[in-house]
């Protein structure tokens, strides 16, 4: 098969101008790949500076309350920075450094990329340019506030739909002019190769870990493995721990949004979603686009979910039945997210809770000697301002308007 | 006549050629047909049509903002179609070429867009996102219908990449002038002249030079280095501040 391709997706369709860039960046990828010592400085860094391995924890009380199930719940939330993205930027920073570039540019939709690479260009020294949608400024501000801190200077893009994909070709705008010095740090599973498989290789480290664990506590594989999809990189990470291992069934959670007869949606794998063959942002995969190849604006609760495209691995996974598709819509992520801080303490993610949603709706189908895990990608506190919001939280309402108030004066 | 000789037989005539750009219904399809007109009576030698692309990854803020508003304004791909194959017809003397992004051409089918660009008597295609290493059923069916699939030198080729590309180059080769997305000033200095002579000395066809050209000074400091100017960003600003009848007399001036 060609290089870059899964089944009939992937590629690297990039502009001439990048082509010595994309040589280089193969050159080093494929270098770092086969020097057993790179990935060995990547696990030191993780567990010195990060909090890896993230423990696998046992949902006691959430098994108890569905009644089906043990569920286990593979804590990504207690990464640094709060989500799974900081394996993969870590990983990238690592590889900057060896290229000898001085400069790292990354789009983000939720955020948490985008607070992951500027915290990883603070670490290493780099200077940090983040592209980000305007609406998701807006609705994701104390990441906008952190990106800042950390000495990141963060653009808000207002081409287009102001969402991911947007803040994504503005980063590639900014790197046909600045490629010399800067590297893309691409936060997903998506774009031109390597990122893909790059991408996949940093996010794989959560798998390894989720197997050994689960082996340790459960004593045999998983039933089942639940991720959220956005443009995949969690799910990719948490599969690969299980690809090699046919009786665990691998389900890829993504947006419904306000539900997929809507059209109001960011699901391009389940079925009626929509979504078709295409090629934007440097690679082939499905998207959600016009007849005539114009993509199409999507709608997601969840920022980090709300994208057009989906990685080439997990299309080329869907389309073999390695990987099920479910989707999530925005209600029942409010509810599943409510019982897993009720019950359970913890807080995940609005982009995590899809993956909690069709976990909660299978396990107590299932037996009670079965297993399954649940990637919880990120934690949900950065979504204070859009849960509260949802919630329509009184109390929250009034502090917000009586702190509009004080800085008014 | 292939476009390669056709370009190279005009030259014998002309310091220079020049091929200019606009975006397939803005601000709207009426406008381009005045554009193009001007366009043609002013010995315009190329005319590149634009489709609007969702994510002009390549482009500026001037024609992605162009891109969109043509969309808004539900520009199609069959609008396209159509007024190329008006504008073919009724400017013979002009050779026109679609530019896009490569998903266009994808959805609408790879060998039936090109054998309708083919059909309505365009010369070839500017795809800015597909490299020669993802097109090759692409550059196949162009060959065999007799269009120029155009291929990019820009300033980060090795010369090895340039021989690579210039062996596949029909019409004539895109030549980049700077890094960055179109519309971006182009500073012309030492390091550009450098540069143009690697891609003659690559190229086996005529070349085109584009990014940032606006002005007379521009096309004029090019005579010699190139043989065809590209006028993109600038037209469409043109008509932007002062109307489609701004641009017969920018396009005289800038060959005067």
């Amino acid at each position: 098969m060609k290089k870059g391709y899964f089944g009939q997706w992937g590629g690297a369709f990039i502009p001439e101008v990048l082509y010595a860039t994309f040589a280089d960046l193969n050159k080093a990828y494929e270098a770092a790949r086969a020097d057993s010592s790179f990935w060995q400085e990547y696990v030191d860094l993780m567990g010195n500076y990060s909090c890896r391995p993230t423990p696998l924890t046992f949902a006691e009380n959430l098994t108890r309350h569905l009644g089906g199930a043990k569920i286990y719940v593979k804590r990504e939330d207690l990464n640094h920075t709060g989500a799974h993205k900081a394996n993969n930027v870590m990983g990238q920073g690592l590889l900057v450094k060896r290229m000898g570039k001085k400069r790292v540019i990354a789009e983000t939709g939720a955020g948490q990329h985008g607070v992951a690479t500027a915290t990883m260009a603070a670490r290493f020294g780099f200077d940090c340019t983040i592209y980000m949608g305007e609406e998701d400024v807006a609705r994701q501000r104390p990441n906008v506030f952190w990106m800042e801190k950390l000495g990141a200077t963060v653009v808000p893009v207002t081409d287009g739909s102001r969402t991911l994909k947007d803040a994504m070709n503005e980063a590639f705008r900014d790197w046909v002019a600045s490629m010399d010095d800067t590297h893309y740090v691409i936060g997903t599973v998506c774009g031109p190769h390597p990122f893909p498989e790059m991408v996949a290789w940093f996010q794989s480290i959560i798998g390894i870990e989720a197997k050994k664990q689960i082996m340790a506590q459960h004593g045999r594989m998983p039933d089942r493995v639940y991720a959220c999809v956005g443009g995949g990189s969690n799910a990719m990470g948490i599969f690969q721990g299980f690809l090699d291992e046919p009786s665990v069934e691998l389900i890829g959670v993504e947006a419904g949004g306000k539900g997929i007869a809507t059209g109001q949606h960011a699901s391009r794998m389940v079925d009626g979603c929509g979504a078709t063959p295409g090629v934007a942002q440097g690679y082939k995969t499905r998207f959600l686009q016009s007849e005539e190849g114009q993509m199409l604006d999507t709608h997601s609760i969840a920022a980090g979910l709300d994208y057009v495209g989906v990685s080439p691995i997990l299309a080329d996974l869907g389309e073999k039945g390695r990987v099920r598709f479910e989707s999530a819509t925005d209600q029942e992520v409010l509810e599943a997210l409510s019982l897993s801080m009720r019950i359970e303490g913890i807080t995940p993610a609005m982009e995590s809770s899809h993956a909690f949603v069709q976990a909660f709706k299978e396990a107590p189908k299932m037996d009670k000697d079965q297993a399954i895990i649940i990637n919880m990608s990120g934690r949900g506190d950065k979504d204070i301002f859009t849960i509260a919001h949802a919630f329509d939280d009184p109390s929250w309402k009034e502090f917000i308007v009586k702190r509009a108030d004080e800085y008014r004066k | 006549m292939d476009l390669a000789t056709e370009l190279t037989t005009r030259l014998e005539t002309k310091p220079i050629l020049l091929m200019t750009h606009l975006v397939v219904g803005y601000p709207s399809l009426d406008a381009n047909r005045d554009v193009i007109a001007q366009m043609a009576a002013n010995g315009v030698d190329c005319i590149e049509l634009q489709i609007p692309f969702s994510e002009p990854t390549a482009d500026g803020p001037v024609i992605l903002k162009a891109n969109q508003q043509s969309l808004n304004n539900g520009t199609s791909v069959e609008d396209c179609f159509r007024l190329g194959q008006e504008m073919a017809a009724a400017f013979p003397l002009v050779r026109f070429l679609f530019m896009t992004y490569y998903n266009i051409v994808f959805k609408y089918g790879e060998e039936a867009f090109l054998q309708r660009t083919k059909d309505i008597g365009f010369c070839g295609t500017i795809v800015a996102d597909l490299p020669p290493e993802e097109g090759e059923t692409y550059l196949a069916t162009s060959e065999q219908l007799g269009l120029a699939p155009i291929q990019f030198f820009t300033p980060t080729s090795t010369d090895e990449r340039m021989h690579e590309v210039a062996a596949l180059a029909k019409g004539f080769i895109y030549c980049v002038a700077r890094r960055g997305v179109t519309g971006k000033q182009t500073t012309f200095d030492d390091t550009l002249g450098s540069y143009l002579a690697r891609c003659k000395e690559a190229s086996t066809v005529p070349l085109a030079v584009g990014f940032g050209i606006s002005n007379r000074d521009d096309v004029a400091m090019l005579q010699g280095k190139a043989d065809m100017a590209v006028i993109g960003t600038a037209t469409i600003k043109l008509v932007d501040a002062e109307g489609p009848e701004a641009v017969g007399p920018f396009i005289a001036g800038l060959l005067r």
